[in-house]
């Protein structure tokens, strides 16, 4: 049997300055793999500045005080490397992997792209072109869309998960250098920042090379992470529409806001939403939806948990003439998964599955990496693993209803459909 | 690092079955894959789609495990399975934790020929098929990808795409689809794999005891149709609702048994950017395309891809047109790079670079056994498993010259097929999609 990453093999290590460095050694793979986050995401995009988050680390690695974009990149794919930056809500992730012989190079590009990005006017030109691409192709793909929709649904104007993390067209265009530096100055520091390694390394050596271009980082003037406004309740079924030109399919999304990793009953609506739409082939969604109605290639649900209340959500892609027979279905499996305790096999087959499938989500080094990267980011405790069966094991029928019934609402959810123009359809 | 230099087990079991081992000790997990050799490649106008529908039908039941079933097994299990159809195959596999391994062995020993194809099944998985291709219609490279393959492939197979024509996944039968089954899955048309902690003469008897019963078939028909020499650029152009425009090239590349391949899979590094059986990738941003295209301006992103296959096909570039500019721009730079690659301009320092990567990129692939597994089956079908297994060495014998000759004889505009996608506003008055 495997041995699980525990406080036996998990070396961890603050700093002075608030960086946590977690290390796991593993010494049976060629290579190392870094991951971490930096507390900073696209709520702190001001209004009108969305996208903003984003844009900043996206430039990271396009030009520092010492290195040019073509010089960073030789670096690190002249070695077989790669490292990249991407902009969450409320954090920043980074994540790298090199050859282990490289991590020297991979910590160096690592603090010189957080600590001395130089945002060249060039690149950043160059990259919005890119962004207003990616915009302009986004306008026309009936899933992001759909998706775009039903954010804006369950989360009204005054909620910031309402906005769009990669910003508008206008958003996007309207972003100057002066934004991007001022935002790297007032929200990019030390402190909430975690640093992951897995790999053939010894913790020791990752722990001095760390220090070593971390520990005299500094930033008085780092922003603090605001309180988030209660999410407005729907209040009944919200349902928006829209017509895409040249499309074949339609794709749902139909939801609502669900729990935060934080919350009491977070473990009991994960398996609810395993039950509901993951398990197996896409769990009792798949089973209706897919297997018995023949309906839709793909139909799942999904709960982002994380930091805040993120969406609980089912998505299926679906004929334009199947659409209302598909929701239908949805619905019907959402009052069965509020109103009805689940059978104790299913909750065994569930349960089996969630300590079952460790073995496999730890054989990677990143797969180690994630894992111990969720233990800091939500406070789990290095024993988290050793502590998972048993917790997995007490989840009960009724809490797993509860926790349904406490977030989904047979009758009060967003419901947004993006495909083709369907009245010229019937 | 025991894992990555352990060597295959090769045996062929009496009915014909190949069986390829390689134990991993280092995570308690083994992947276990059984791939036939049919794919899009075996299938006739008119059944177009049916090997990938076959496929979907594996997970239709049998009576000793019925529809439905299996999916709860091997999740209360801690495993994942699923399949994939391609040009030259049909793969399915299991990644279980290594005590649970048995059930694997046992689903696919099972499946191999007691599959029921029960007419509901058959006509419930029609539509959802229907819907994965319409899926995919809502992409717009879908379109540019069907019909440039359509252009470059005339004659053969590689002509469609493995989802079929929509009018074929219509029109065919489950007598349609329970024949192409009998007709390819056999033990003697089918490789069989293992990668993981086991022992692996323990592992291969318990194969011989799931497998060794069941009868050898009848020889499946070879494929005869050849693509006809290629003699001038063809190109295509799509039209269909859109906000962006792509613009492709395929060269007529050999099948992977060549010598040539490896060499153009440095030309594909150098190019496009880095790659390697199962590594992932890296980024491309120091590649000469990525540098012509994006760098300059012209494209917002561009790939490059050598695939390898059976018979002669395509070695394959994209480039996703930035807004404000045209595909006339984008191709013009496109032709210009690769003319010069072409003329002999590369350095033996891009060579080196394109080999390290390839060591870094293979390393990082054989740290999981799914992925390995995968790729010793996928050799052994279009090569044999030491392809794989000794990829850098091919890499490694590859000159300068050898890279400068390749690139004069195959990146030649005579044998391409060149297609731009172009957005145009609603169509829809021309008829609808397909």
């Amino acid at each position: 049997m495997m041995t699980l990453p525990g406080p036996h093999d998990i070396v961890r290590h603050v700093l002075p300055n608030g960086l946590v460095i977690l290390v796991r050694e593993n010494p049976d793979v060629a290579s190392v793999v870094v991951q971490g986050m930096l507390d900073t995401g696209s709520l702190n995009d001001g209004a009108g500045q969305e996208g903003l988050a984003s844009f900043t680390a996206t430039m990271l690695l396009r030009g520092t005080t010492t290195r040019d974009f073509q010089t960073i990149h030789e670096l690190l794919e002249g070695s077989g490397a790669s490292l990249g930056f991407g902009a969450g809500l409320h954090h920043t992730g980074f994540s790298g992997r090199s050859l282990a012989e490289d991590l020297p190079l991979l910590v160096e590009l690592l603090a010189d792209a957080l600590r001395r990005p130089s945002f060249p006017d060039e690149q950043i030109e160059r990259l919005r072109g890119q962004f207003v691409t990616a915009l302009k192709i986004h306008e026309q793909d009936t899933r992001y869309v759909a998706g775009r929709m039903f954010r804006e649904l369950v989360y009204g104007d005054a909620h910031p998960y309402h906005r769009p993390p990669d910003g508008t067209l206008e958003s996007v265009s309207g972003i100057t250098r002066d934004h991007l530096v001022g935002f790297h100055q007032q929200c990019f520091g030390p402190r909430g920042m975690i640093v992951v390694v897995v790999g053939a390394v010894s913790a020791e050596a990752v722990c001095r090379l760390v220090e070593q271009h971390f520990g005299d980082w500094a930033n008085p003037a780092q922003r603090l992470p605001q309180g988030l406004p209660l999410v407005p309740p729907l209040g009944g079924i919200v349902r928006r529409e829209a017509a895409l030109p040249g499309k074949s399919q339609a794709d749902i999304v139909l939801g609502a806001s669900g729990p935060s990793r934080f919350a009491e009953d977070w473990q009991a609506a994960n398996m609810a939403n395993h039950i509901l739409g993951v398990f197996g082939m896409y769990g009792r969604i798949g089973a209706h939806v897919r297997e018995k109605l023949g309906l839709a290639y793909y139909s799942f649900s999904r709960l982002d948990g994380g930091w805040g209340p993120g969406p609980w959500r089912v998505a299926a892609g679906v004929n334009p003439t199947n659409v209302e027979e598909a929701v239908q279905s949805i619905v019907a499996e959402l009052r069965r998964i509020t109103q009805e305790v689940v059978a104790e096999d299913e909750l065994a087959d569930s349960k089996a599955n969630f300590i079952g499938r460790l073995p496999l989500q730890l054989e990677s080094s990143e797969g180690v990496a994630g894992s111990i990267l969720s233990m800091e980011l939500y406070g789990l405790g290095l024993d988290y693993l050793q502590r998972y069966a048993p917790e997995i094991e007490a989840i009960t029928a009724d809490q797993v209803r509860e926790a349904a019934r406490r977030y989904l609402d047979p009758a009060a959810f967003a419901l947004a459909i993006a495909g083709p123009d369907r009245s010229a359809a019937q | 690092m025991a894992d990555s230099t352990a060597s295959v087990l090769r045996h062929v079991l009496d009915n014909g079955l190949t069986v390829l081992l390689k134990e991993a000790r280092t995570a308690p997990v083994i992947s276990w894959w059984v791939l036939y050799r049919v794919g899009s490649r075996n299938e006739p106008v008119g059944k177009t789609g049916i090997s990938h529908w076959v496929e979907h039908m594996l997970f239709k039941g049998t009576e000793r495990f019925p529809a439905g079933t299996l999916d709860k097994r091997i999740g209360r299990e801690g495993g994942v399975w699923n399949a994939q159809t391609s040009f030259d195959y049909t793969a399915y596999f299991e990644t279980m934790p290594a005590h649970r391994i048995d059930l694997a062995l046992a689903i696919e020993a099972d499946r191999m020929t007691n599959a029921l194809f029960d007419p509901h099944e058959v006509e419930r998985e029609r539509t959802v098929i229907i819907s994965e291709r319409e899926g995919s219609e809502n992409s717009p490279t879908f379109w540019l990808h069907e019909a440039t393959r359509a252009a470059a492939f005339r004659v053969h197979p590689y002509h469609h795409q493995v989802i079929g024509a929509m009018d074929d996944l219509r029109s065919m039968t489950r007598d349609d689809l329970y024949q192409h089954y009998r007709t390819y899955y056999n033990p003697n048309n089918a490789i069989a794999v293992a990668v993981g902690d086991f022992d692996a003469g323990h592992m291969l008897e318990r194969i011989e005891a799931y497998f060794g019963g069941i009868p050898r078939g009848p020889e499946p028909p070879p494929v005869l149709r050849r693509e006809p020499p290629q003699r001038r650029e063809r190109a295509v152009r799509v039209e269909r609702e859109g906000n962006a425009a792509y613009v492709y090239a395929g060269y007529r590349v050999p099948a992977a048994t060549a010598p040539d391949w490896f060499r153009l899979a440095l030309v594909d590094s150098i190019l496009a950017g880095a790659s390697a059986p199962g590594g992932g990738g890296i980024g491309n941003r120091t590649s000469r395309l990525f540098r012509a295209l994006v760098e300059t301006e012209l494209a917002t992103g561009v790939g490059g891809g050598l695939y390898p296959s059976v018979d002669p096909y395509l070695f394959n570039v994209l480039a996703t047109v930035r807004d404000g500019r045209t595909p006339e721009e984008v191709q013009a730079a496109l032709d210009e790079e690769i003319e010069r690659l072409a003329a002999g301009d590369v350095s033996q320092q891009e060579l080196d670079k394109a080999r390290k990567q390839a060591k870094a990129l293979f390393a990082y692939g054989t740290e999981r056994v799914t992925g390995q597994a995968f790729w010793l089956a996928f050799a052994e079908n279009f090569s044999d498993h030491t392809w794989y297994e000794h990829y850098l060495d091919h890499l490694a014998a590859v000159t300068l010259e050898d890279v400068r000759e390749v690139a004069a004889r195959y990146l030649r505009r005579s044998q391409r097929t060149v297609g731009w996608f172009i957005p145009v506003r609603d169509t829809a008055h021309e008829g609808g999609p397909a």
